[in-house]
């Protein structure tokens, strides 16, 4: 019992470490606007030049080169709030893989008690 | 990097910190070490805190397990940076070599555990395709692994995901075999904190 007391602890310990940093990227002090870090976060909405830069690094970000930071930096945007934008799109692809991953875990768990 | 301030945007205390390291290290200070030093309010605090938990906190994986599903999830998003980081840090947790490479080269022929392998193949599918769905899961319940075990992976998962994303993106310089062995050794010593 002890020790499955201590897996559910340390579990809520990585997904509520994983929270903090999600929160804080959102809803914490930065550089870039609140929604236009939701916006790369969620990888949805964004108008060029970002949408190409950011939608890279949600989904192919092996493919993201100069280029695509050269056209972000000839509109406007900052070192600073690109830094932001980037960290955004990454965890928020990474976020969308965790949720999917353990919801697909929690129908095959409840799948194997129903049966 | 790509962002100039990743290159040059650090205190006099991070700077001084950063020659400490180079000095004891006799390596360049990695970019995944530089990224989590700017602005660590924002990132990095949070981010090592994650990593660090996943990677180093209690799970029924072993060290070299974890370092090894970082390995395989960033070859799966070809990044290069992340595969010579983990891969050397898989291979000196195991103290196996052939081990590490052979998953890498073909996941399906090495000579692994059917848990560990199930586990592999549906971090690369999640990875590769975005999602996974209730029957791939009863597969690798049925392989052996725990729930909780198969929760630890994702958690894995996830933090590579990030940082495979952000290597590519702000272009971190790859190291010299010696550099991302020096690595490997730091991060077993202290992990991700």
């Amino acid at each position: 019992m002890k020790e499955v007391h201590r897996a559910v602890l340390s579990e809520d310990k990585k997904r509520a470490a994983y929270r903090a940093l999600q929160d804080r990227i959102l809803n914490g002090e930065g550089r870039a606007s609140p929604q236009q870090r939701a916006r790369a976060f969620s990888n949805a909405g964004l108008s060029p030049p970002l949408d190409g830069l950011l939608g890279k690094v949600a989904t192919r970000p092996a493919q993201v080169t100069d280029a695509d930071f050269a056209a972000a930096r000839a509109a406007g945007f900052s070192d600073d709030e690109l830094f932001e934008l980037v960290i955004c799109a990454a965890v928020g692809q990474s976020a969308r893989l965790y949720d999917a991953g353990l919801a697909a875990l929690a129908d095959a768990v409840a799948g194997e008690e129903d049966g | 990097m790509r962002l100039d301030v990743l290159n040059r945007g650090y205190g006099p205390g991070t700077k001084l910190l950063f020659a400490v390291i180079q000095l004891f290290s006799r390596q360049p200070v990695p970019d995944a070490a530089k990224l989590v030093f700017y602005r660590p309010d924002f990132y990095g605090s949070r981010a090592k805190e994650f990593t660090h938990e996943a990677m180093r906190g209690p799970s029924a994986w072993s060290v070299g397990d974890r370092e090894l599903m970082a390995a395989y999830v960033s070859k799966v998003n070809e990044c290069a940076f992340c595969i010579g980081a983990h891969s050397a840090t898989a291979r000196q947790a195991y103290r196996d070599g052939p081990k590490v490479a052979t998953v890498l080269a073909d996941l399906e022929s090495a000579p692994v555990e059917d848990g560990l392998r199930a586990t592999l193949r549906i971090l690369g599918k999640l990875t590769r395709e975005g999602k996974v769905g209730a029957e791939d899961m009863r597969q690798v319940l049925s392989a052996g692994v725990s729930r909780e075990q198969v929760e630890d992976a994702l958690a894995v998962c996830a933090a590579f995901n990030t940082t495979d994303r952000l290597a590519d993106a702000f272009g971190f310089e790859m190291l010299s075999p010696e550099g991302f062995e020096a690595g490997a050794k730091y991060l077993l010593k202290r992990g991700y904190r």
